[in-house]
């Protein structure tokens, strides 16, 4: 088991306690990306974030740089920065939020410029008190230091950042669903085509909408160059990456490593980062990329962690989540719980969503409690497949977004690795483990 | 103006989230948030000044606000106490610590205490799975809770040894942006009118090298 010694590129900072201030920033070498790149011509800027292959990291894993260029065509009208960091047990974004907003700043000023965009939103999860705290005082803190604001270091190029805060719904992640929110309606995704913002964002306008890691990494490409950025990792996933572990791990938290380089096992059992299985019990089974991932088992351990690896085992990498379950775990419980995660929080628009969810949450409700049949384990298949036909990875879609074809991940999988323990509660009327 | 519900630091504070955005009902949500920091939930009375304010009807605030969880149309208490029991937390006992919290305070999830200074709701994940099981109360956050962690915060926040910490529910963001926006609406344009010309420029030369077809744009999905 080997830790790569890659640069700390997103938590170079969070060692110190005012890693948050203006002032702990420009001493850890703040803002000194922004300057470089204002030296630089915009379609330079951009050219450098095309060349790492800086793929989102909100969850679709979309290049940064592909979707820079969509507004090539159309000069970009906002860029609007996701921080509605909802999919359960990810909790990297929140991290960057509040331990080191400026770095979210700086990364937005860079990518304005580079898209010659005069306004940009930062959108963030109401739930997050203190992250808005420490992201306004930021701004406020970034615009009297010339950073943000009107002719930026005395640049000629211009730009205003406001922060903004959500109120609850997890479907706001959804890039269109937070651009409704933005606009001060219910979060609603849009109906697509058109497919991106890039086409129709905000207010009808050409909208870049990227993720708070995602931008976070661009004062570090700036500074150190593309080249640098691109050597690490390997294939489409160059970089480092935040991974949020939780679940039963003796440390759970979030850890910067560096991608593909790094493993399931790495993560989850290197005594620096997750320090193995609560208790030393074994290994069941993980949740590799957020609630909507299929699961993994014990055999998926030595997979690296990169985007196009983990796609290829059929779930995906997705929000840089990685939940761990124990054997002491009831599978049953925890499709459940996720199911029940999913019914209130989809958002009503489209009926096998909607419906599907609800019905989902009741049987393995009545299954746990038991009440089950046999016969709800097909009944569980058969209205996961009318939410996404087949059953397939990744998702046939019935649904405006893909928080409905996200609902049978956790039940497909519990049912295909466990199917016994759903057996087992069936016949003894009820879940073993009390 | 005395006959308003908004208070005229909150109107103030309105107004100006309004001037932040290119459309004033993107400030709808921000406000409703200021009228909780004023009320802790949203009164009747607030829903019509917000719309005013904003320019929509009540209807079209108090639907956009019904949407959202922590928009609240009913009173809730001063501490609103909010006990995650997603898969992270579960998995570390999150409900046998909501089950402690209901008869610690004694009432049922969703219900307010008779002294109203606690209401108790069952949240979905709440991004802190770090320190897991989490809650918030009033959205500041609390982690690795035990039943006596949170006997302790509970008698902590009714002695108000908290209080400055955790502001009464509804106070979200205690810093004020200082000032509206600090780029003239004609330095915008003149931007705007510089990159659409530069656009412009780049598409003509792109297409003059032949090479407009490669650089992007209507893909399919991701």
């Amino acid at each position: 088991m080997t830790i790569t010694d890659a640069p700390k590129i997103l938590t170079s900072r969070l060692g110190r306690d005012d890693s948050h201030t203006l002032a702990g920033y420009l001493d850890s070498g703040g803002y000194a990306g922004l300057r470089k790149a204002l030296t630089m011509t915009p379609e330079a800027v951009a050219a450098e974030v095309d060349a790492v292959s800086l793929l989102g990291r909100g969850g679709a894993g979309f290049p940064a740089g592909r979707k820079w260029a969509m507004l090539r065509q159309a000069p970009t009208t906002y860029l609007v920065v996701n921080g509605d960091e909802s999919e359960p047990a990810t909790f990297k974004d929140h991290l960057l939020l509040e331990r080191d907003p400026h770095q979210l700043i700086e990364g937005v000023v860079i990518a304005a410029y580079a898209l010659q965009v005069t306004q940009a939103f930062i959108y963030v999860r109401g739930e997050f008190a203190l992250g808005l705290e420490r992201v306004t005082a930021a701004v406020n803190d970034a615009y009297a230091h010339g950073a943000v604001g009107r002719d930026i270091f005395g640049s000629d190029f211009s730009v205003d950042v406001v922060v903004h805060p959500g109120a609850g719904a997890y479907i706001c992640g959804e890039e269109t669903a937070l651009l409704e929110s933005l606009e001060g309606k219910r979060g609603f995704p849009r109906i697509k085509p058109p497919y991106f913002p890039a086409a129709v964002g905000l207010y009808g306008e050409p909208t870049v909408v990227n993720n708070v890691e995602t931008l976070s990494n661009l004062p570090w490409v700036i500074t150190n160059g593309s080249a640098a950025f691109a050597a690490l990792g390997a294939g489409r996933s160059t970089g480092t990456r935040l991974f949020a572990l939780a679940g039963h791990v003796r440390n759970p938290g979030v850890y910067e490593v560096e991608m593909v380089k790094t493993t399931f096992r790495d993560l989850i059992y290197a005594p620096v980062l997750g320090g193995g299985v609560l208790g030393g019990r074994e290994l069941k089974a993980i949740i590799p990329g957020g609630v909507s991932a299929p699961w993994f088992g014990p055999e998926h351990l030595d997979l690296p962690l990169g985007q196009d690896e983990v796609a290829e085992q059929n779930s995906m990498l997705g929000s840089g989540s990685i939940v761990v379950m124990d054997e002491s775990t009831c599978v049953v419980r925890a499709a459940w719980r996720i199911t029940r995660f999913f019914w209130r929080e989809s958002c009503g628009q489209c009926t096998p969503c909607r419906e599907g969810s609800g019905w989902l949450e009741k049987i393995l409700r009545r299954i746990e409690d038991g009440s089950g049949r046999e016969a709800d384990l097909d009944l569980l298949m058969d209205a996961c497949d009318n939410i996404a036909p087949g059953l397939s990875w990744p998702p046939k879609q019935t649904t405006i977004c893909v928080l409905g074809p996200s609902i049978p991940s956790s039940i497909a999988s519990a049912l295909r690795m466990f199917r016994d323990e759903f057996l087992v509660h069936v016949k003894e009327g009820g879940c073993p483990r009390g | 103006m005395s006959d308003r519900h908004l208070s005229d630091d909150v109107v103030a504070r309105a107004r100006s989230l309004v001037g932040l955005y290119p459309h004033p009902r993107s400030a709808l949500i921000p406000i409703c948030h200021l009228a909780q920091e004023q009320d802790g939930w949203l009164r009747p009375e607030a829903i019509g000044e917000i719309a005013e304010i904003v320019g929509v009807t009540p209807a079209e605030v108090l639907g956009t606000a019904s949407f959202y969880d922590m928009l609240h149309t009913e009173p809730v208490g001063r501490y609103l106490v909010s006990v995650c029991t997603n898969i992270a937390c579960m998995l570390r006992g999150a409900y046998e610590l909501l089950d402690h919290a209901e008869s610690r305070l004694g009432v049922r999830c969703g219900a307010t205490t008779s002294d109203a200074l606690f209401t108790l709701e069952e949240a979905e994940c709440l991004a802190d799975c770090g320190r897991a099981p989490c809650l918030q109360v009033n959205h500041r956050f609390f982690g690795d809770v035990t039943p006596e962690v949170f006997d302790a915060l509970i008698d902590d926040l009714a002695a108000g040894r908290l209080d400055d910490d955790v502001p009464r529910h509804g106070t979200l963001v205690r810093i004020r942006r200082d000032g509206g926006l600090r780029v003239d609406a004609d330095v915008l344009v003149a931007e705007r009118d510089r990159s659409r010309a530069a656009a412009a420029e780049r598409a003509r030369r792109a297409e003059a090298t032949g090479a407009g077809a490669s650089s992007g744009g209507s893909g399919g999905g991701s």
